[in-house]
């Protein structure tokens, strides 16, 4: 099967795939109890039939369940993701106003956490049994098994508080008004903390993924034959083993960059980071349907998107793989 | 130098004198200068008057005005309006407006925008305001430019505390008067006539707002900018105030058990005041329809069994009062001429077991708003299940509380609510006949009706004279404290944390809600 005709089917599916998505998170989010409205009314701390009519009416959930569902599907079919009137702004507006933010977040530790975790991964292989391997071993099942907010606090007040290294929250330092080169440097400040926080799980997660893979891989019978053959022990390492073990980690990869709009909740509201994992949070909680299926769908978006792209990776690494449908 | 509060137990006689002292020490402001401030959460939009939620306040109230203000000791102070009148029956009020207000785009302000905001805008659109309109308002007419006169059908002694900002925010005529008032675009960029003006809103990031510098009251305001932060992680608040970020912890924005160590941080002052206006009080509310709940003795039983001390000592670090009856003792009104209930396990079996309670399971809807009320639910299921009444927790989120406690679907519920600086607007709507309605929490959804209430409530609220009122509230205290439509367990106190550099922060009874007008940064 050639390269489009694999591409043509998958991206069939996935915009098959992406409608069920949208329908299901319309009744999903329906079963939750309560309504924007009364939640808006209740944060108000006071509310009458009156003000309920016309915030359900404004919601359009005055309208019938079917119609809701339609008016939603129609307008997503010509790329209009709807209006929270609760922001008061189109949610396609609120989503580009996050995006950014979370990208920058995502992507960071995307690539920290796959550069080191790999890197870790493959030198402990190497030192399999050595004090060097056991360090990193022992690390990654530490940084693995605790829970990412405890390790955002406890960051916060080690390196911000008592170390003063770097501000504990925000994207930018509020009120300088810094510009060009200096607003760059200001943001990648506050980058660090939540990127290394978000990026050590993932870390932690590669290391172990590559050094099993990478020892297991050792131990084939080509590996064996490379070194017969006199090939020198880099080499054995860097073409025979570290490329064959490479396929697992491609494939958490493409599961983690499925998660680069949506997979950053708990880190972007402990570093108050604007993105759009606490956009997705507030509306949650709000019951903001139309963010909230605007985020969703997004999230779902990139998800498929990363799965095609996974498989394209797949034939670079090992082109005996054949990509199919 | 403003002392420095160390106690965590503040007591009110304590904090009155430190205000006092603060006051006589009180230098000449300084001009210019920016503070950070925490807004929890953030705020769903800035128009005042379509949205009162408690951080739109925190912010739009320093954006827009009102006819009046109000001071800790809730006594009106004039704001848009210069002066006003209350004629000898009591029934028309004259406002006398500031001449030369100007709204923040320039316009002139003029009594056509009272006219619109009380009699067309926020009868159409405001909860609080709407039921007072339509049942005590006669007319609301211009007399000229600088001049309103408020006409009652009868005399009504609360009205002169409906004027709060958020109570009743001056709208402009000019951009909403024949639109789609919650369409307007405008309502993404406020315009008020107060002393800031909104700059930008990074949504999820912060609030700007900038200095008026066409304010009506000339010399003011102090500061230049003010920066709201929008600081999701109550943790990460308290380490954002540690490393300098932030000013000003707001009221609630800090978990109750940071409080203290915050408090005694260099040049740190903590001031409970401010919220005399919300007073919020913190209760139980018993379903009296179902079953048991609805048996007088078995609520008496409930609320001998509560320890209401451990609640506020521990899970509420000691911030707070307990309460005696249904008005809230910082307010006008209050009379603790009431049958008074003290921790009594043993009074409370008796009285469970004269109730006839048979050893049903009482549901105990948690309020969602974090660790200390689950704390409190925790606490009090164990004290009711020292008295043999069986007690079982229900956990939900935010919307779904909304629900179940607006559609009566609890055995016991949490709640706190405002008291809104008088008792006809904050107290009488949680125990009156005539507010048992589904679809709205904050009414009387345990049910209770009690004819011989609704009529002291009534009567009281439009009583001519304090006096009489005083007596009518006096009398409903004592039947409500007897027959617990609702366990009161708290007069709930909200610290503001700040740093003692940013002086005349707290000088009114909203507090921050309106009190950037005043501040200065030393």
């Amino acid at each position: 099967m050639n390269l489009a005709q694999f591409l043509a089917g998958r991206l069939v599916k996935g915009v098959l795939v992406l409608f069920a998505i949208a329908v299901l998170n319309f009744l999903l989010i329906r079963a939750a109890p309560g309504d924007p409205a009364q939640v808006l009314a209740g944060e108000a701390g006071a509310a009458d039939a009156q003000l309920l009519e016309q915030l359900r009416a404004r919601f359009g959930l005055d309208q019938p369940f079917l119609t809701q569902l339609w008016i939603y599907l129609k307008g997503y079919l010509t790329f209009d993701l709807g209006f929270s009137y609760r922001q008061q702004q189109p949610v396609l507006n609120l989503i580009m106003e996050r995006l950014p933010a979370t990208l920058l977040l995502t992507g960071a530790a995307f690539l920290v956490s796959l550069v080191v975790g790999t890197a870790m991964g493959a030198l402990a292989a190497r030192r399999a049994g050595k004090w060097s391997d056991s360090i990193i071993t022992t690390l990654a099942l530490a940084f693995y098994a605790t829970p990412l907010f405890w390790i955002a606090l406890m960051s916060q007040i080690v390196f911000a508080l008592k170390l003063g290294l770097v501000p504990n929250v925000g994207y930018e330092t509020i009120g300088a008004n810094y510009t060009g080169l200096a607003r760059a440097l200001d943001i990648a400040h506050h980058l660090i903390l939540p990127a290394l926080t978000l990026g050590l799980f993932f870390t932690a997660l590669y290391a172990r993924m590559m050094r099993a893979s990478m020892l297991e891989v050792a131990g084939a019978d080509f590996v064996k034959t490379a070194r017969a053959k006199g090939v020198s022990q880099p080499r054995v390492w860097r073409r025979h083993v570290a490329r064959n073990a490479i396929l697992p980690v491609v494939t958490l990869a493409g599961l983690q960059a499925g998660q680069l709009v949506g997979g950053a909740v708990l880190t972007e509201t402990v570093f108050a980071w604007p993105g759009i994992g606490r956009l997705m949070f507030d509306a949650l909680v709000q019951r903001d349907y139309s963010v909230l299926l605007g985020v969703f769908f997004i999230s779902s978006a990139m998800v498929v998107g990363f799965n095609i792209i996974t498989d394209l990776v797949y034939r670079i690494a090992d082109p005996r793989i054949e990509a199919s449908a | 130098m403003m002392a420095r509060v160390t106690g965590l137990r503040l007591s009110l006689a304590l904090a009155a004198s430190i205000f006092a002292l603060g006051a006589a020490v009180a230098q000449e402001p300084k001009k210019g200068g920016t503070v950070h401030v925490v807004v929890q959460p953030e705020p769903p939009m800035l128009m005042q008057g379509l949205n009162q939620n408690g951080p739109t306040n925190m912010v739009a109230g320093n954006i827009y005005e009102s006819l009046l203000r109000y001071n800790e000791k809730l006594e009106p102070q004039p704001s848009l309006a210069k002066s006003w009148e209350i004629s000898p029956d009591a029934k028309v009020y004259t406002f006398k407006l500031q001449e030369g207000v100007k709204w923040h785009d320039g316009k002139p302000f003029t009594a056509d925008d009272v006219v619109f905001t009380l009699d067309k805008f926020l009868r159409d659109v405001h909860p609080r305001w709407r039921p007072i309109v339509n049942a005590q308002v006669e007319k609301i007419e211009k007399v000229d430019d600088l001049t309103v006169k408020i006409t009652l059908k009868q005399p009504f002694g609360p009205m002169v505390m409906t004027q709060e900002v958020a109570s009743a925010p001056m709208i402009p005529k000019h951009i909403y008067d024949g639109t789609d008032y919650r369409a307007n675009p405008a309502n993404n960029t406020p315009i008020g006539t107060g002393p800031f003006k909104l700059k930008e809103w990074k949504k999820g990031s912060y609030i700007h707002l900038v200095k008026n510098e066409d304010y009506w009251l000339k010399g003011k305001p102090n500061l230049d900018e003010i920066y709201w932060q929008i600081i999701p992680d109550a943790a990460a608040r308290a380490v954002a105030y540690e490393t300098g970020k932030v000013d000003v912890l707001t009221g609630g924005s800090v978990d109750v058990y940071d409080v203290a160590r915050l408090s005694k941080l260099p040049n740190t002052c903590m001031t409970t005041k401010g919220w005399e206006m919300f007073a919020p009080h913190a209760w139980l509310t018993p379903n009296v329809r179902n079953g048991i709940l609805g048996n007088k003795q078995f609520r008496q039983g409930l609320m001998y069994a509560i320890d209401r001390e451990f609640g506020k000592d521990v899970v509420w670090g000691g911030l707070g009062k307990l309460p005696t009856g249904p008005i809230s003792s910082k307010t006008k009104f209050y009379s603790d001429d009431v049958p008074k209930y003290t921790y009594d396990p043993a009074k409370a079996k008796e009285l469970i077991k004269a109730s006839g309670y048979k050893g049903e399971t009482i549901r105990l809807l948690n309020l969602p708003y974090g660790e200390t009320w689950s704390r409190w639910s925790e606490s009090i299921k164990q004290n009711l299940e020292d008295v043999g009444v069986k007690v079982q927790i229900e956990n939900t989120d935010v919307p779904g509380w909304t629900q179940k406690a607006s559609n009566w679907d609890f055995d016991l519920n949490f709640n706190f609510l405002y008291q809104l600086g008088d008792p006809a607007m904050g107290v009488a709507r949680s125990y009156i006949s005539s507010n048992i309605a589904k679809g709205n929490p904050f009414a009387n959804v345990g049910g209770y009706s009690n004819p011989e209430v609704d009529k002291l409530f009534a009567d009281a609220a439009i009583a001519p004279t304090d006096k009489e009122r005083q007596e009518l509230y006096t009398k409903v205290q004592k039947v409500l404290a007897d027959e617990l439509p609702v366990l009161w367990l708290l007069e709930m106190d909200f610290p503001t944390i700040y740093r003692c550099n940013v002086k005349n922060l707290v000088t009114t009874g909203v507090g921050v809600n309106d009190g950037f007008r005043d501040a200065w940064k030393e």
